[in-house]
């Protein structure tokens, strides 16, 4: 799967999920739990400002000297016998991780969860090869085994799906035959993957985050299973977004504070990993070959700019549990794997406005995403900034946009016109209007209000209501 | 032996050109304006850390057994019981003898039919099918982490990465001495080592309970593909 998850238009996957019941309650009740759990921990912890604030400016500091700490870590991985591959685009790094896998003869290849695999499309470039991937977090594995669904929320990917459509996946391509479960079901993927943790070639992972000082990188799990696909097969990929970055322990010990309490309201998560090199002399487990993948894949382009601060994301989605957007579509609307506003940021940046065009305008520009960003990223101004920039300079405005904005500008620049308008607009609508709102408009009103009202307007214009009012004045 | 590095030079040439400067090569550890974690726990003692860990243990869905050496050897006695016994997995590590469990688990355990296998750093491929079946697998914290309830493991020969998390079920010992506020005491320890030119475990373990997942409908399921159970031991040695 590449970054672009949909072929549909904006508008007709927005239709098909608000049809989508179970997954808009799913979803509801997530985004409840996960922000109730997030609060909760942030109040515990307390000053939690200045966490964010401490948070931030680590992530500022290292994008504005990213450079040095990429060098840094290349040295220090290499020092610990890792090989180090910087790869300016998608194609570059897959070739890469293939040219691995041929010289593995590499049959089956184990991988922990990673986003930026998903936006490289790297199973795909193996499965190429023919050789067998097989993803391990249980809401990746579901969807990998469900066709290769995209994900639908960056913390928990099968989030959209119920029980008892996970038991008819594993029931429909492997036969399962217990219940619905969910106890059942994991225990019956425990046993499962077990199998294929000890048979594989080759373990993919991505990375929390890399640590410059000591060549380390750190994974972030509860199920365990990043440490299986880093232990038992011998040889270990890691692919990184170049961005991932601390300068030392420290820093990575605060930013996985803010992340396991942003993303699932946990003080830490069961798994924190930090894994450096290879395995040492005497070492029974561990990878003998190491390899780190540092991606580019259009992050540099957006460095130096007013998008800068989007780099910062550490991809706790906690902007994704506080937008009501989000709440309203599910995942699968953005058409990208990664959805809810730092999508909407994001997916234009990397993926190009042609095919994202729409998603800054799937934001009520509320700023919840702001106010729950760890890192304190202004994402509901870098929204607006899309908007400004597809307008101004693109000119990919969405087409109901522009035509409502050109009716405007014409009707609002001449008084006769727009008099006549406003005049107009109350016995025009009247036969939408009940109790003073619109609920199925015409027009131009007809996407608006089928998900909500629109106030009807009112019988007397504002100027017209102005003109009596001074008159009113006058006599007394 | 030392790894490769390829197409750094260019990569990071245009990192610094759209950062619009040359690229950097010295720079100093920054100074943070913000330190809140430095508040966590702040004055506790070993006695109200150990209160804190705790009661973070029924968050996390982990047995926590207090002990000291005297009992010590009773109380593994009774979880790995508890647990059903059968097959047990253990790091090949000193301290078990320093804590007096040498005669439980090389004479105790045996009579009663339970196998104890001890990690063999010449024998990599039975170390791994011996965690695989162990019932238990036991390891011992370095550092432990109040707050969270977290125990710090560090792989090397003789302590492999695989008895915390194949076996079904995980006991990990806890000397007191070793609980501190949080993972910045940890990761300030780990960096001193580095900055004193020592060479880091390849692998380090933040451990906060068996592993889980809520991918399900947001339901928790605890034990996924890590351990299905865990209890920690806490050694009172201070």
């Amino acid at each position: 799967m590449s970054m672009k998850t949909s072929n549909d238009r904006f508008h007709d996957r927005v239709t098909k999920e608000l049809e989508n019941q179970f997954m808009r309650g799913a979803v509801s009740s997530a985004q409840d739990r996960f922000q109730t759990r997030r609060l909760q921990q942030a109040q515990e912890l307390g000053h939690w400002e200045e966490w964010r604030s401490h948070g931030e400016e680590i992530r500022k500091h290292v994008l504005e000297n990213l450079d040095y700490y990429l060098y840094q870590l290349s040295e220090n991985v290499a020092k610990r016998g890792g090989h180090v591959f910087f790869a300016q685009t998608a194609q570059e790094a897959t070739a890469y991780i293939q040219g691995i896998a041929k010289k593995k003869n590499a049959a089956k290849i184990v991988k922990s969860k990673s986003m930026v695999t998903e936006e490289i499309n790297l199973n795909a470039a193996l499965e190429e090869l023919g050789c067998e991937v097989i993803e391990t977090d249980l809401g990746e594995y579901i969807l990998q085994v469900a066709d290769h669904e995209p994900p639908s929320h960056i913390v928990a990917p099968a989030l959209h799906k119920n029980k008892e459509q996970i038991r008819d996946v594993f029931k429909d391509k492997q036969g399962y035959t217990q219940t619905e479960k969910p106890e059942e079901l994991a225990l019956y993927v425990r046993e499962k993957l077990r199998h294929e943790y000890l048979t594989a070639d080759i373990g993919i992972t991505g990375c929390n985050f890399a640590i410059a000082e000591s060549g380390s990188i750190t994974l972030v799990t509860n199920e365990g299973n990043a440490d299986l696909v880093t232990a038992l097969p011998k040889t270990q990929v890691t692919v990184m977004g170049m961005e991932r970055i601390v300068p030392t322990f420290e820093e990575m010990e605060v930013l996985v504070s803010l992340l396991t309490r942003s993303a699932v309201g946990q003080k830490l998560t069961s798994y924190i990993t930090t894994l450096t090199g290879i395995k040492d002399e005497g070492d029974t487990d561990g990878p003998e070959e190491f390899h780190l993948v540092i991606v580019d894949n259009g992050r540099s382009s957006i460095l130096g700019g007013e998008f800068q601060p989007i780099l910062q994301c550490i991809r706790c989605a906690a902007c994704v549990n506080a937008c009501p957007v989000y709440r309203h579509v599910g995942g699968h609307t953005y058409g990208s794997i990664y959805s809810g506003p730092v999508g909407v940021v994001l997916s234009p940046l990397l993926g190009g406005y042609d095919d994202f065009k729409e998603l800054p305008y799937a934001s009520t520009l509320c700023g919840a995403c702001t106010d729950a960003c760890p890192v304190k990223i202004p994402l509901h101004q870098l929204i607006h900034r899309h908007r400004q920039v597809i307008v101004e300079q693109e000119g990919k405005a969405p087409v109901s946009e522009k035509l409502l904005m050109k009716a405007f500008g014409l009707g609002a620049s001449s008084p006769t016109l727009y008099k006549m308008a406003t005049k107009m607009a109350a016995p025009a609508m009247s036969p939408f209007t009940k109790n003073h709102t619109i609920s199925n408009g015409p027009g131009p009103l007809k996407a608006w209000t089928e998900a909500r009202d629109f106030p009807a307007p009112n019988k007397n214009s504002f100027r017209d209501w102005m003109k009596n009012r001074t008159k009113g004045d006058e006599q007394t | 032996m030392t790894g490769t590095i390829q197409h750094r030079d260019t990569f990071l040439e245009n990192i610094a050109q759209q950062l619009g400067r040359s690229p950097i090569t010295e720079l100093p550890h920054p100074t943070w304006q913000y330190q809140p974690q430095n508040r966590v726990l702040k004055d506790a003692t070993k006695d109200e850390l150990l209160e804190v860990f705790i009661k973070q243990c029924a968050n996390i869905h982990t047995n926590i057994v207090i002990s000291d050496r005297t009992k010590l050897a009773h109380d593994l006695q009774s979880v790995v019981d508890h647990y059903g016994g059968k097959s047990v997995i253990t790091w090949k590590d000193d301290r078990f003898q320093v804590y007096g469990l040498s005669e439980l688990m090389t004479e105790k355990w045996p009579q009663a039919n339970i196998q104890l296998y001890e990690w063999n750093t010449q024998q990599p491929e039975e170390n791994i099918r011996q965690a695989e079946k162990a019932n238990i697998g036991i390891t011992i914290s370095e550092m432990t982490l109040a707050e969270s309830g977290t125990a710090v493991l560090f792989s090397s020969k003789n302590q492999g990465r695989s008895v915390s998390f194949l076996p079904e079920k995980s006991i990990i010992l806890i000397p007191k001495s070793t609980i501190v506020p949080r993972m910045t005491q940890a990761a300030r320890w780990i960096r001193e080592k580095i900055r004193n030119g020592e060479k880091i475990p390849s692998c380090i373990n933040f451990i906060t309970g068996p592993s889980n997942s809520a991918d399900i409908e947001m339901i928790l399921i605890v034990g996924v593909h890590g351990p299905i159970q865990a209890t920690y031991i806490v050694i009172e040695d201070c």
